[in-house]
């Protein structure tokens, strides 16, 4: 007993025993256990940690302790500059950094009064969305390899690998992009970028048909997560499910749709949605999600206008460099938000975009200074991670895995 | 239906006693009033049959780093029904820092709260749960409050032995 | 090729057992993937058809670190990761090399901040460290090809009754069977 209380803080394990508060640690352990999962544990997607108690294999409480990926985002936001913080926000949600450049300039730009030329929202929005298909075809394939089909999780890494290489001509990095610019994107997408991402949703409608083939007629794989992990409509409004776990409960809730941001008002696509709220649901959903965005980024390639991807505001958005070599005037422009900062007028705003795991906002107070007086991450894997031991108590040690895989948290946003 | 003007209204003939402040800057409201009346006036706006802000995102605090009312306790609510999002506010003074939880209207506030009270110290009185979410126990600051430096106090959480 | 290209008609080979022990260890490093944040990423994409780790005999990775050999600490240690790290450090078996992988892991990166280690060094000895935020896979394989150079260069005899988190081995210039 004394050893259990070195390796677990006391008040965790007060935490778990709450289910029933008559009992004491001695009692509550007689026929059952304690089980520490993580936080290095291949299925915990990360630095999660569950604290388990277990009557036999059946989980009777479940604690999750976060943290051990805390990395003071909202601190460092207070001590530098909007455009400092871009490439902070590409390691919130790292499986899909595009997404949240686009939040956090979106953000700023409504703080701030700043409206991006429409070419520059276009490209956004195919950005986000080609972010959304790639962090969807991870969380499928992490599901699968979490039950047991590892071929899946190969198969699924080998097409975002083709949207890296996307990434990678259109901003020279495969993986932390910052390429999104409060008023703009840092620079025009190139015609090799546009066409690339065309042959990828050409070739990822087969290639996906061919993923679901694979998984869907693995029987090993269905009854896994069949009726595993299930939560009701109301539960999952209750405790703040957003993005595709809420929708895969039958609400169809979807910001691109409730509070259209960018042109997604101009973009025809349907909301999935799924009734059933279980595992299975929640994994078809990322599916149909994968299907819609290649639609969506098909019609934004052929709409997409040309002309300018930066704002012509000298005082807020940083001129390009050619220009800044070249010209005295926006030499000190440059030099001035570098140093100083864009300095939003005083007020208060929350802008949410529907990232890949759910509702990603962004809450800044500015007192008119260069650097945001508070900025709070409203971070969906966090809010869907408190389900967990909802849906965790009442099942097998196994179904654990295939529980955390299906709500597809990242500890980088979930820790901030 | 103009939400902006229609929700304060109905909050004033509820609650004819609470002194309601409203401001809108850029379409989005805001609604500030006292402590005291938190867990009310979020029960009356989550189970109001024309209101039904059912989802509670977001929980946060601002701290403002002057002598009174130094805490600002921000709530950011969100109503399916009217497709609406609304923020409440209520100030907290660093003498008495305290609120009370609103666990019992959203249940998402659990760790919300559990959030603010690791980083502002705010203590949320009837929570079920309260301890740090994201630092160690042991840890005694609360990052991020304005007096806290950015890198920390040296020495106030152990590294293991080389 | 590799060792066909030694054995002549007779299928006899004469070695040193340190080279051939060296040799043997270079060959199939055993990682043991402490994913933490962003690099556990680029580490899976390591792992992938396209960059396959598997080409340098390291595709398996192992979960547990009782059967690892070489760790790679991929992503931001905070103070409250930082007893976890070196809790599974000390549960591999020696002979045992670090991999610090990515700017945070190597010096703190971009995280000033109150809660991230500046540099997993301050509690690990570390043989690599990686730059890039994160490193591309190259990188990581480039880190993997240099740890295996690392390991080539070691004697067997040097591993005899070293205390757990003593890693002053100096590095003997021994002419080892080159593999490729």
């Amino acid at each position: 007993m004394d050893q259990l209380e070195n390796e677990i803080h006391p008040k965790i394990l007060q935490a778990l025993l709450d289910s029933r508060n008559d009992f004491t640690l001695e009692d509550a352990l007689e026929n059952e256990m304690i089980l520490n999962m993580g936080p290095q544990h291949p299925a915990t997607h990360g630095v999660l940690r569950l604290l388990l108690r277990l009557d036999g294999e059946k989980i009777i409480a479940c604690v999750p302790e976060l943290g051990y990926l805390h990395r003071g985002y909202e601190k460092m936001a207070e001590n530098m500059s909007y455009y400092e913080y871009i490439p902070h926000t590409d390691r919130l949600d790292y499986i899909s950094p595009m997404a949240n450049n686009v939040a956090w300039v979106l953000a700023v730009e409504k703080l701030a009064g700043i409206e991006a030329p429409k070419r520059a929202q276009y490209i956004r929005m195919m950005i986000a969305e080609l972010a959304r298909i790639s962090s969807h075809l991870l969380a499928i394939g992490a599901l699968a390899m979490d039950v047991g089909a590892l071929t899946i999780f190969l198969w699924t890494l080998r097409e975002r690998e083709k949207v890296l290489d996307i990434w990678d001509i259109l901003c020279g990095a495969r993986f932390t992009n910052s390429y999104t610019r409060i008023g703009g994107v840092a620079n025009d997408a190139q015609p090799e970028a546009l066409s690339k991402a065309k042959w990828f949703i050409e070739q990822f409608e087969p290639n996906l048909a061919e993923i679901e083939q694979l998984i869907n007629s693995n029987r090993i794989f269905i009854e896994r997560v069949e009726g595993v992990g299930v939560i009701s409509k109301e539960d999952a409004i209750n405790l703040a499910f957003t993005g595709p776990n809420l929708r895969a409960c039958g609400v169809e809730f979807d910001l691109r749709r409730n509070s259209p941001y960018l042109y997604y008002n101009e973009i025809d696509f349907r909301i999935p949605t799924y009734t059933e709220g279980d595992c299975l649901a929640r994994y078809f959903l990322r599916l149909d999600e994968c299907r819609e965005s290649a639609k969506i980024v098909k019609q934004v390639l052929e709409k997409m206008p040309q002309g300018e991807v930066q704002a012509n505001m000298p005082k807020k958005v940083i001129p390009q460099k050619d220009e800044v070599y070249t010209k005295m005037e926006e030499l000190i422009h440059d030099f001035m938000i570098v140093n100083f900062g864009i300095n939003p007028p005083v007020g208060e705003i929350y802008n949410a975009i529907e990232g890949s795991k759910g509702e990603l906002g962004f809450y800044l107070v500015s007192k008119g200074e260069g650097k945001p007086w508070k900025c709070k991450i409203r971070s969906p894997s966090f809010n869907n991670l408190q389900a967990l031991p909802k849906l965790v108590v009442g099942h097998m040690i196994s179904d654990v895995v295939a529980i955390i895989g299906s709500i597809d948290p990242i500890m980088g946003e979930a820790d901030k | 239906m103009n939400h902006i003007e229609f929700i304060p209204r109905k909050l004033k003939e509820k609650f004819p006693s609470v002194d309601f402040e409203a401001s809108d800057y850029k379409g989005e409201l805001t609604i500030k009033f006292d402590k005291k009346f938190i867990v009310d006036v979020c029960r009356f706006l989550q189970s109001d049959s024309e209101l039904e802000f059912k989802l509670c995102p977001d929980i946060t605090a601002i701290d403002w780093a002057v002598r009174k009312n130094r805490f600002t306790v921000v709530y950011n609510i969100f109503s399916l029904k009217n497709n609406f999002r609304l923020r409440l506010k209520c100030d907290v003074d660093e003498s008495d820092c305290s609120i009370n939880s609103v666990v019992s209207v959203w249940q998402s506030a659990n760790w919300q709260e559990r959030e603010t009270f690791d980083m502002y110290g705010i203590n949320f009185k009837n929570h079920p749960d309260l301890r740090r979410m994201y630092m160690p126990e042991e840890f005694e600051y609360h990052p991020l409050r304005k007096d806290f430096p950015l890198m920390g106090i040296p020495d106030s959480m152990p590294l293991p032995k080389k | 090729m590799g060792l066909e290209a030694y054995i002549k008609d007779s299928g006899f080979l004469t070695t040193q057992l340190n080279a051939i022990i060296a040799w043997a260890r270079k060959s199939s490093v055993w990682p043991m993937p402490m994913g933490i944040s962003c690099c556990a990423i680029e580490m899976m994409a390591a792992g992938d058809p396209k960059y396959d780790i598997a080409r340098f005999g390291s595709e398996v990775m192992r979960f547990t670190p009782r059967q690892c050999d070489l760790m790679i600490v991929a992503g931001t240690v905070t103070y409250k990761m930082a007893p976890v790290v070196r809790k599974i450090y000390d549960q591999m078996p020696e002979p045992k090399w670090v991999i610090a992988m990515g700017a945070c892991t190597s010096s703190g990166g971009m995280y000033r901040s109150y809660s991230v280690v500046q540099g997993i060094d301050q509690f690990l000895p570390v043989d690599i460290y990686l730059a890039g935020c994160p490193p591309r896979p190259e990188n990581l394989l480039y880190a993997l090809m240099k740890i295996q150079d690392k390991i080539g260069k070691t004697k067997a005899s040097q591993f005899h009754n070293i205390p757990a988190g003593d890693q002053s081995i100096s590095l003997p210039e021994l002419n080892v069977i080159r593999n490729n």
